[in-house]
C-alpha cells in the first residue's frame, strides 16, 4: 500500500533452510521485515510457510542460514529466548491449555514477562500487573465473555481467538501469526482481521493466511512461497499483476479459490 | 485447585481422626500410623512430579531411602546428633542427589525418563546393598534419634512414640500446605503448564528445564524429609526402600490416589498402606490381592480415590474448571 523500500528491517532471515530429511520445507529463503508493516506470507499447502514461522520463533532449529532480530543473532535461540525478545507467535494448530480456563491460558502468558517465574510462596493472582496483562489479552482477542471457561469447553472459532490471546499476553512487538483464521466463521474472521488492523498499529505482523480477500485488506507486502522458495516479495497490486505468481500460484488449485 | 466443601469435611474429619488416634488407638496402631502418615508425605512429593509436572519418575524412593542412610551416616555410636544439624545436612544431600539425577534426566522424557530414573534409583540402591560399612543388605542401625533440643533443654523426644505421632501428623500438614502454597505461586503455574503442553509453555517464554528441574529437585527433597522420618521411627537405614519396589508402591499410592490434587495420594497411602499391613497378616499373596486392587481401582475409578470423594461429594458436577490461577 505504502513505500515497499523496508527501512532497516526489524527481522531478516539469510538463505534459510529447513531440511526434514530429503524434503527440503524451507529453501534458501532470505527476506527482510520491515519495522511496524504487516508482511503476508502466502502459498499452497506445503509451500514450507509454517515451517518458517517454526524456524523464526525457535520452534524448530534450521539446516542452515541465519536470522537476525534488530540485528542481532538469534538462529539458535530456543523458542523461550525468542520469545523472551518480544517475538510472539499464534499456531496454525491450535495450541492452548484446553484444561486451563481462558484467563488462566492468557495468565502463564503474561506471567512470563515476570523476571522469573522462580516464586514460590506469593499466590499467583495477586500479581496485579500479570492479571492486568493477562485480562488486556482476554479484552483483546475479544473472549471477555468466556474469561473463566475452560478452553476446551470453547468454540473452535473462540479456541482460535484464545490462541491470539496467549501471544498477546506475552506482550510482543513482533507477530508471527500462522494463518489464525483456518477454521472461523464469517463474524469471527470479521473480528480477527479488525484485530490485526488494530495491532498493525504499534506491531510489525509477519501474516500467514489463506484468505486472499483478508490478506490483500491487511497486507502492507507480500511473499510468495511456492515448494519450500520464495517466488516473489512485493506490494499487494505488484503480486496480484505478477504473471509469475498468476502461474504459479494463484491460478493454480491449490490457491486458486480466490485467484 | 478447588475442593468442594464435603471434599473439605471428609479430609478434616480425616484429620481430626488422625489427630485423637493416639488417645484410644493401641501402641501398635499407634506406630502403623506414624509411617502412614510419613508414606503420605512421600505420595505427596511424588504428586508434584507426576501429577503437577507431568514427570512420571520410578525412582522416587531413592531419595526416600538415601535420607535414612544419611542419617545413620551422620549420627555417631556414642551420643546422639541435635536435629538441627542432621536435617539440614541429610536434606541438602538429598537435594544434591535429586539435583545430579534431575540434570540427566529431565532432558528426557516419556518412557526415557521412567527408565533413567529407575536406572539411577537402582545404581543407588545396589550401591548401598553392597557398601559393608553401612551393613550390606542388613541395612544399618542408627543408635540415636535426633536430638531436639535447645541448650539443655528438651523440646521433643522423638523416641517417644507419642510424640513421634504428632511430628509426622504436622509434618504431613506442613508439606500439604508448603506444596498447596508453591503449586498457588507463579512456579505452581508454570510445572501445571509443562505438565499439560511443555512445547507451549516454552513458546510462551519459559525456560521449562530449569523448573522441571526445580521440581524435581524439591520433590526429592521432600522425599528425603519423609525418608528421614521413616529412618527416626525404625532407627534404621535399610536399602530396601530405595528399590524399586518402593518406588512402585508410592507411584500405586499417587494413581490410585488420584493424581494432582495432593490429598488423594495422600489418602492413597493412609488406605492403601493400612490395606497392605492388614492383609499381611491374612493373604500370603497380598502383592497378588493388590494387583487386583489397582486393576479394579483404574479400571472404575479413573481418578483415584480423590476423584471418587469428589463424586461423591458432588454428584451433579458441572466441573467448568478450575477458578483463577
Ligand atoms: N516436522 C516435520 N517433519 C517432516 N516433514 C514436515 C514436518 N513439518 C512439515 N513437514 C513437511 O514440510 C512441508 C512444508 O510444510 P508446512 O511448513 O506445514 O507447509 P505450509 O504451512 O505452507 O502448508 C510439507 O511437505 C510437510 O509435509
Ligand atoms: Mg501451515
Amino acid at each position: 500500500m505504502t513505500d515497499p523500500i523496508p527501512q532497516t528491517p526489524i527481522l531478516q532471515t539469510q538463505a534459510l533452510t529447513k531440511a526434514f530429511g530429503a524434503l527440503v520445507a524451507v529453501s534458501n529463503v532470505s527476506l527482510d521485515f520491515a519495522e511496524g508493516r504487516v508482511h503476508a506470507i502466502i502459498g499452497p499447502n506445503g509451500a514450507g510457510k509454517t515451517t518458517l514461522i517454526n524456524l523464526l520463533s525457535g520452534d524448530l532449529l534450521p539446516t542452515q542460514g541465519t536470522i537476525a532480530y534488530r540485528g542481532e543473532d538469534i538462529t539458535h535461540l530456543p523458542s523461550n529466548a525468542v520469545s523472551q525478545m518480544g517475538i510472539g507467535r499464534s499456531y496454525q494448530k491450535t495450541n492452548i491449555f484446553p484444561d486451563f480456563t481462558c484467563l488462566q491460558n492468557c495468565w502463564l502468558g503474561a506471567q512470563s514477562r515476570l523476571n522469573t517465574s522462580m516464586k514460590f510462596l506469593r499466590p499467583a493472582r495477586t500479581y496485579r500487573r500479570v492479571m492486568e496483562r493477562a485480562e488486556r489479552a482476554i479484552e483483546q482477542c475479544g473472549l471477555t465473555h468466556r474469561r473463566d471457561t475452560r478452553a476446551a469447553a470453547m468454540s473452535y472459532g473462540e479456541q482460535r481467538q484464545l490462541e491470539i490471546g496467549m501471544m498477546l499476553a506475552t506482550e510482543p512487538g513482533l507477530l508471527l501469526l500462522d494463518e489464525p483464521l483456518a477454521g472461523m466463521g464469517p463474524d469471527e474472521s470479521g473480528q480477527v482481521i479488525d484485530l490485526i488492523k488494530r495491532l498493525s498499529q504499534h506491531h510489525t505482523v509477519i501474516l500467514i493466511e489463506h484468505d486472499m480477500d483478508a490478506v490483500f485488506a491487511v497486507a502492507d507486502l507480500l511473499t510468495v512461497m511456492v515448494n519450500g522458495e520464495v517466488l516473489e516479495t512485493g506490494t499487494p497490486d505488484q503480486i496480484r499483476a505478477s504473471q509469475a505468481v498468476q502461474d504459479a500460484y494463484l491460478g493454480t488449485e491449490d490457491g486458486g479459490h480466490h485467484g | 485447585m478447588t475442593m468442594s466443601r464435603p471434599t473439605m469435611a471428609l479430609l478434616l474429619a480425616v484429620l481430626a481422626g488422625l489427630f485423637t488416634f493416639p488417645f484410644y488407638g493401641g501402641e501398635f496402631y499407634v506406630e502403623m500410623m506414624a509411617e502412614m502418615m510419613i508414606l503420605g508425605i512421600f505420595a505427596m512429593s511424588l504428586d508434584l512430579l507426576i501429577g503437577f509436572t507431568g514427570l512420571i519418575s520410578f525412582g522416587h524412593a531413592a531419595f526416600f531411602g538415601f535420607a535414612g542412610y544419611m542419617l545413620a551416616i551422620v549420627t555417631p555410636e556414642s551420643e546422639p546428633i541435635a536435629i538441627w544439624w542432621a536435617l539440614p545436612v541429610c536434606l541438602a544431600a538429598v537435594a544434591v542427589a535429586a539435583l545430579v539425577i534431575g540434570w540427566f534426566s529431565v532432558r528426557t522424557s516419556g518412557i526415557y525418563f521412567i527408565m533413567i530414573t529407575l536406572a539411577f534409583a537402582q545404581m543407588m540402591y545396589y550401591y548401598f546393598n553392597e557398601n559393608q560399612d553401612l551393613g550390606g543388605s542388613d541395612g544399618k542401625f542408627i543408635s540415636w534419634d535426633p536430638m531436639v533440643a535447645i541448650g539443655d533443654w528438651q523440646l521433643l523426644d522423638l523416641s517417644d512414640l507419642t510424640t513421634l505421632y504428632y511430628v509426622c501428623f504436622g509434618s504431613l500438614i506442613f508439606v500439604y500446605l508448603l506444596l498447596t502454597v508453591m503449586l498457588n505461586a507463579p512456579f505452581g503455574q508454570v510445572i501445571r503448564g509443562i505438565r499439560a503442553n511443555e512445547n507451549r509453555t516454552r513458546a510462551l517464554g519459559f525456560a521449562t528445564f530449569r523448573y522441571k528441574l526445580v521440581s524435581f529437585v524439591i520433590a526429592g527433597t521432600l522425599a528425603g524429609f519423609a525418608g528421614f522420618l521413616e529412618a527416626v521411627r525404625t532407627d534404621f537405614a535399610n536399602p530396601a526402600y530405595l528399590g524399586w519396589h518402593e518406588s512402585g508402591l508410592v507411584m500405586m499410592f499417587v494413581i490410585l490416589g488420584g493424581m494432582g490434587t495432593l490429598y488423594g495420594p495422600a489418602l492413597g497411602a493412609l488406605i492403601l498402606g493400612l490395606l497392605k499391613s492388614e492383609m499381611q497378616d491374612y493373604i500370603e499373596r497380598v502383592n497378588l490381592v493388590m494387583g487386583f486392587f489397582v486393576i479394579a481401582v483404574v479400571l472404575f475409578l479413573p481418578h483415584g480415590v480423590a476423584g471418587l470423594v469428589e463424586r461423591l461429594g458432588r454428584p451433579k458436577a458441572t466441573d467448568d474448571g478450575e477458578a483463577a490461577p
